[in-house]
């Protein structure tokens, strides 16, 4: 499936005819095509795109070695993208084109420990009515003697956030072919600065 | 892969921007041209009162609260600054105010909801409307 690595940017405004349009800014591509894999030699087909310039120096020798076989520079990030074959050596914004759906992947912003309101809505204990040094808790999380246990998979405190997450179906608003940049509506995963991978979407746009 | 965040953020802003909006700030006094679409015809109302907020800084989302009363009763319309829909924004008066935000003016009645004239600043409005005159009238000369 069509798609390309990037950075996101932030968030910003645009105004479309009468209406002030929510976008998220984008800065994706060129990536270097570094690896074409074929269903005779790998069992699948897909292209392997980087993204980021990152430090020779600081690059292993195996990557080295698999960069140079590409031609290209030391890449930050490296993904594949099944069933696509990008034509020419590298791939840039004008694969989308504007009002199509795009789905993006980011890594959301971690949370670290987080409680059961935060992390999964709860609505806590109430603010009077004798509640005692517990109004952000959860209320009960089982029963009694049977089962006699707590269910797998109850939702408690824990980690949150820094999980890949998806954002579907985002309109694309407006891709500026010199800067590399995608303008894609609402918001995306992960903080600013984070790396994202947009794909194009099953999805129709709303 | 070196790029400025905020230098490609105003990038996107930059042309969505008005530049030939007038200076004024929370006690001036304004007239907002605003384009009405009716159907498929389109007419221009407008609004004229007292600017009480200027909110969210001075990219494409900054809006401003203006104030009028209305046949007795107060009318506050918000307008996002850089609307197309907004076809032109004239100072009809300086008002002195000493914090930014008015809103105590929403409790206030009569004669006690209105602002001194900043004779100051009106006068320096003035000098320049004359100063730009005399050029243009020199420009014409010429």
């Amino acid at each position: 499936m069509k798609g390309i690595l990037g950075t996101k940017i932030g968030m910003t405004q645009v105004w479309r005819d009468e209406r002030l349009v929510p976008v998220t800014v984008i800065l994706a591509g060129p990536c270097p095509v570094v690896q074409r894999k074929t269903a005779e030699r790998d069992g699948y087909q897909a292209t392997q795109l980087g993204w980021g310039d990152a430090s020779e120096k600081r690059t292993n020798k195996p990557q080295q070695g698999h960069f140079k076989k590409a031609g290209v520079g030391a890449q930050r990030h490296l993904m594949e993208f099944r069933d696509y074959s990008p034509e020419g050596d590298s791939v840039t914004v004008d694969i989308f084109e504007e009002g199509q759906a795009l789905d993006v992947t980011g890594t959301s912003k971690g949370r670290g420990t987080a409680g059961v309101m935060k992390r999964w809505g709860f609505s806590g204990m109430p603010a009077t009515h004798g509640t005692k040094k517990k109004h952000r808790h959860s209320g009960s999380i089982g029963q009694r003697k049977l089962p006699g246990r707590v269910y797998k998979g109850k939702r408690m405190a824990g980690h949150y956030g820094a999980e890949k997450v998806t954002a579907l179906g985002l309109e694309l608003v407006e891709v500026r072919k010199d800067d590399n940049l995608l303008l894609v509506k609402g918001s995306v995963p992960g903080p600013n600065g984070g790396l994202v991978v947009v794909k194009e979407s099953k999805r129709k746009v709303k | 892969m070196k790029y400025n965040r905020g230098a490609i953020l105003r990038s996107i802003e930059q042309p969505h921007l008005k530049s030939d909006l007038p200076a004024f700030d929370s006690g001036d006094t304004i007239r907002v041209d605003y384009k009405v679409v009716e159907g498929n015809r389109s007419r221009i109302q407008a609004f004229e009162g007292v600017v009480i907020a200027r909110k969210n800084g001075k990219g494409i989302s900054s809006s401003i609260t203006v104030r009028k009363v209305s046949f007795g009763e107060g009318v506050e319309r918000v307008f996002p600054v850089h609307s197309p829909l907004i076809d032109k924004i004239t100072v009809v008066r300086r008002g002195r105010s000493r914090r930014s935000k008015l809103y105590y003016l929403r409790d206030l009645r009569g004669k006690a909801a209105r602002l001194k004239t900043d004779v100051a600043r009106q006068e320096r409005d003035r000098a320049a409307a004359r100063a730009a005159r005399e050029q243009a009238k020199n420009q014409d000369a010429e």
